[in-house]
């Protein structure tokens, strides 16, 4: 038997492309295309009083410029509100190119098409634009105060409020022995891919048909969207992601103006056309996420139990509300993690401010809402005088309470029902990982010699593999090569890799004949995204299935040429079999042949095949409830998500003069299920820790008062360097299958960012001394805090539990 | 001024992956664009352009350099290596190559190139290096899929790898 692939390291199969230069990324293809550069708003908010295209007509190369007035039809029309939801009370979506007013600064107002973008810029250079400039609404607090509104016709700001309740939280409390009360903030950061955004269009004329491409994580939700904005059938239009270089959550967003915009030139011009985000555009004109203030207040027992939980959060959802309230749902659902809250009221409004968009980064709100329930167990802790670890132990839901109702409804309308973890396990094995019983000692020793370290933890579960669904092609080739097409997309998560492996091991061939195609609407037009961990769970699900479906097919096709009963047969190494006499039997690759009664015999495949006789003579070549090709499709539809969880531990050293916050070790435990290929999920955790470290260390985006983005440039907006991570990422593996899908697994992708702030938060505070309440934190805020500390303007935290049993 | 049609355009020839290679363009033609869209050579990547990501990183005269700072022109006469002139004469994976498929040092490999380039480039010069050394080196790139655990590993085995393969050679 061929060793199963399922939960090997399998080294990639995309990367001998991509490590030789043969990648080919949106900006790699059409080098021919015409050229397009937009005219920004440099104004957070303004009315645009005129448009001035004069110095720049006659400039050698322009092709065409274009302002709102001349979209038509549906193109000008706001773009999408993409996911309604009934919390939403002033849904604002901007227009493809302003409309009158800009509402932030990098808002395309321009459009410009040139031979070249050297040209192209050039063009947007002589173009003057009048503005009449309005008062920025920029920040969460600004937001809320509504001195001034971002949209003129927006009361207070709020774009959505929503309550949910479990139990009566707030008598709870105030019926509880302790309260406390907590506020927190969470700067703006973003998921800043290494390639920005990037939409190259040709319309054939002759045909009616449009061809896209799109760095982006949906290309059918592409596809659909510039269909219904261009008023074309949608089987007038195909859409492609090629090699994407990275996403974390700003390409799921669409349709972006640019992706409606270009291939409607491309039509109207009947030109190829490209368009290729800058890093400047990609920091103010793409997505932000993470801003909120939060408000806590607790009500708990002597052993720190959780009687009553009230938060009310305000989120920042910058200028624009496109894909909804999705960030701020999950904020106040997964802000339970893996506790029992006990009564349970979450309250928020998201609001709208003259900054750029917030839409899903890695995590999508989990970070705060993590932050917001640790930062809460901890101060806890800290109340009591209890271990932090024993507090959170004393309100984590049980293994055998699983399936488990927290009685709130999910980001995908269904309920939050956990189906599957170990959550006292976990922590057991973080606490040996990170030797967190002997930490106190090494504090006291560290601080004997002048030193300050502080350890953190943090717990998080993570709804993953949302539906609603995706779906597998499978096809065996006559030359006995498969192909395999999924419809979500890759942005080198290793997809490629891993439905191979997982389609390897279901039909018995080898992962070396195995090809994966995603994202290309030509090879699965039926197909949601990727985002919210869910590649690995529904599409990996869906191609399994398929190729379940196929090796069915073989089998009866086998079993009828070699005249035995397919539950006889086995197929090992691409060979159809007899089970127990494995000199009888045939290669898939004539199975294929078989599978198909063309008859004509145009190579050695087909040939082979002429020698078996299958089907009943009599019967037509094709039953009527079969079809040609030995090929099977399949779609995998969750009832709800599957919920993964992890726990995770950083110690820290402050320094004491300069305040510099140095790592000295970051632990994981992670449960995501069954692991189809650790290599890879390994992998995922060391970028999403990275990503944990910008977002707690590092990352913000630092907008003055008049809405401009001070920092929108990789010199001065931090993202880590080798220098900047853990030396080591110390991983251990909790394995709870689900038992929501065949294969028992749940998402990784979005795992290693979410607890990260508040685990750096905890031990920070450990290692100080005091409350820490705001993320991200710079050494020169970390000395700041010291300066408030010393002037008794901050609380002190205890450092060490008091010995249990005292008070 | 009211038309670029006077832009000086100039002959740049230079050896690009040990080929001679000659293409007239804009004076203000960048060297990445050059490389990517004259010489048809898209495996340089940019993600910046401005010199901090690393990813257009190509080898000039073997020396690391960032094709999205430096004009075409300014090539002109040198020898540049991209990443489509790494790999050996025989078509094998160089020494680094193969160390990143083997650490998974890369995922969605758009900075690859860049830290490849790179990382040749430390080796010639470094050829044992230790791990605090390889950090350094590298610690002018930036990635933003890695979190470059990996990618420090990759380095470290590309080293060993190197020696492997110089004692086949010696053998």
């Amino acid at each position: 038997m061929t060793t199963r692939l399922f939960g090997a390291p399998v080294p990639r199969s995309e990367d001998a492309r991509l490590l030789t230069g043969g990648g080919r990324y949106l900006d790699d293809l059409g080098h021919d295309a015409a050229a397009v550069a937009f005219v920004r708003s440099p104004h957070a908010h303004a009315r645009i009083v005129d448009v001035d295209v004069t110095d720049a007509l006659d400039v050698e190369g322009l092709l065409a410029v274009y302002t709102y007035e001349d979209l038509e039809g549906a193109l000008a029309e706001p773009l999408p509100l993409l996911i309604p939801h009934p919390s939403i009370v002033a849904g604002r979506t901007a227009h493809a190119l302003a409309s009158g007013v800009v509402h932030h600064v990098g808002e395309p107002v321009v459009m410009v098409v040139a031979s070249d973008r050297y040209v192209a810029e050039d063009v947007c250079d002589r173009i003057r634009v009048e503005y009449d400039v309005l008062p920025a609404v920029v920040g969460v607090r600004n937001a809320r105060d509504a001195t001034h509104l971002a949209h003129a016709d927006v009361p207070g700001n709020v774009a959505a409020h929503l309550v949910q309740e479990v139990g009566d939280a707030r008598a709870a409390i105030d019926a509880a022995p302790h309260v406390l009360e907590l506020e927190l903030d969470i700067e703006r950061s973003a998921c800043t891919p290494l390639e920005g955004r990037g939409v190259y269009a040709r319309w054939d004329a002759d045909e009616s048909r449009l061809r896209l491409w799109s760095s982006t994580q949906t290309t059918t939700g592409v596809r659909a969207a510039v269909a219904a904005k261009l008023e074309l059938p949608l089987s007038a239009v195909d859409c492609t992601a090629p090699d994407v270089g990275g996403g974390f959550g700003v390409k799921i967003m669409h349709p972006w103006p640019e992706e409606v915009l270009v291939p409607w030139a491309a039509r109207r011009l009947d030109r190829e056309l490209k368009w290729t985000e800058d890093r400047r555009e990609h920091f103010v004109s793409s997505a932000h996420e993470r801003a909120q203030v939060q408000q806590v207040r607790v009500g708990f027992d002597d052993a720190g139990r959780l009687l009553g939980l009230d938060v009310r959060f305000w989120h920042d959802n910058g200028a624009y509300l496109p894909y909804g309230v999705i960030v701020p749902i999950i904020t106040s659902t997964q802000l339970l993690g893996p506790y029992k809250p006990g009564a349970y009221r979450v309250e928020f409004d998201s609001l709208y401010t003259n900054t750029v968009i917030v839409t899903p980064y890695r995590g999508a709100g989990r970070p705060q809402g993590v932050f917001a329930m640790e930062r809460t167990m901890d101060a806890i802790a800290d109340h009591l005088g209890r271990d932090r670890v024993a507090v959170r132990e004393a309100n984590f839901i049980g293994p055998d309470e699983m399936p488990y109702d927290q009685q709130m409804t999910f980001q995908d309308g269904r309920p939050l029902v956990y189906d599957s973890g170990d959550f006292p396990a976990t922590m057991a094995k973080l606490k040996d990982l990170v030797g967190w019983d002997e930490f106190a000692a090494y504090r006291e020793q560290a601080r004997a010699e002048g030193r300050r370290v502080g350890i953190g933890v943090a717990c998080y579960v993570e709804g993953t593999g949302v539906g609603p669904y995706e779906g597998g092609h499978v096809q065996v080739e006559t030359s006995g090569k498969v192909v395999v097409a999924t419809g979500l997309t890759t942005q080198g998560q290793g997809h490629e890799t891993v439905f191979a492996q997982i389609v390897a091991d279901e039909l018995g061939v080898p992962f070396e004949d195995v090809t994966v195609t995603t994202g290309d609407t030509r090879r699965m037009p039926y197909s949601v995204g990727t985002f919210a961990s869910r590649a690995a769970v529904m599409s990996g699900n869906a191609v399994g299935l398929a190729a379940r479906n196929v090796r069915t097919k073989a089998l009866r096709i086998a079993g009828d040429a070699l005249e035995a009963d397919p539950q006889d047969l086995e197929i090992v190494d691409g060979q159809v079999r007899v089970k127990g006499n494995p000199s009888v039997g045939l290669p898939l690759s004539t199975v294929a042949v078989l599978s198909n009664p063309l008859r004509y015999a145009f190579d050695k495949a087909s040939q082979a095949a002429t020698q078996f006789v299958v089907g009943d003579p009599d019967s037509p070549p094709v039953a009527e409830d079969d079809e040609p090709g030995l090929e099977g499709r399949d779609f995998y539809s969750p009832p709800q998500s599957t919920y993964a969880n992890g726990m995770h531990a950083v110690v820290v050293e402050t320094d004491p003069e300069t305040a510099e916050i140095r790592i000295l070790r970051y632990c994981v435990v992670h449960d995501c299920g069954n692991v189809v290929n650790p290599m890879i999920v390994e992998g995922q955790i060391h970028g999403g820790v990275a990503q944990g470290v910008g977002g707690a260390l590092y990352e913000r985006m630092a907008y003055d008062e008049d809405g401009q983005l001070l920092n929108a440039s990789f010199m001065d907006f931090l993202m880590p360097y080798a220098t900047e991570v853990p030396a080591t990422v110390e991983i251990d593996h909790l394995e709870t299958p689900s038992p929501l899908n065949p294969l028992g697994i749940k998402g990784a992708g979005e795992a290693g960012v979410i607890p990260g702030a508040a685990a750096f938060a905890s031990a920070i505070e450990d290692a100080e001394g005091f409350r820490i309440s705001a993320m991200p934190i710079s050494p020169s805020e970390l000395f700041a805090l010291r300066a408030r500390f010393a002037a008794g303007d901050i609380p002190a935290v205890r450092t060490a539990p008091r010995p249990e049993g005292t008070s | 001024m009211t038309s670029l049609d006077a832009e000086q355009r100039v002959e740049v020839a230079l050896t690009v992956n040990g080929l001679p290679r000659a293409a007239t363009v804009p004076s203000r033609r960048l060297l990445s664009d050059f490389l990517r869209h004259d010489l048809r050579l898209p495996g340089t990547h940019v993600g910046c352009e401005h010199g901090v990501c690393g990813a257009c990183t190509v080898l000039l005269d073997g020396e690391p350099v960032r094709a999205c700072l430096m004009f075409a022109a300014s090539a002109r006469g040198h020898e540049i290596t991209t990443v489509e002139g790494l790999s050996e004469p025989d078509g094998a994976l160089s020494p680094v190559q193969q160390a990143f498929r083997e650490c998974h040092g890369l995922q969605c490999g758009f900075c690859t190139s860049g830290f490849l380039t790179t990382a040749t480039a430390y080796l010639e010069e470094n050829p044992a290096p230790t791990r605090d050394e390889v950090v350094e080196a590298i610690s002018g790139n930036l990635c933003r899929c890695t979190g470059y655990q990996n990618i420090v590993a990759s380095v470290l085995r590309a080293a060993e790898l190197r020696r492997e393969r110089a004692a086949g050679q010696a053998s």
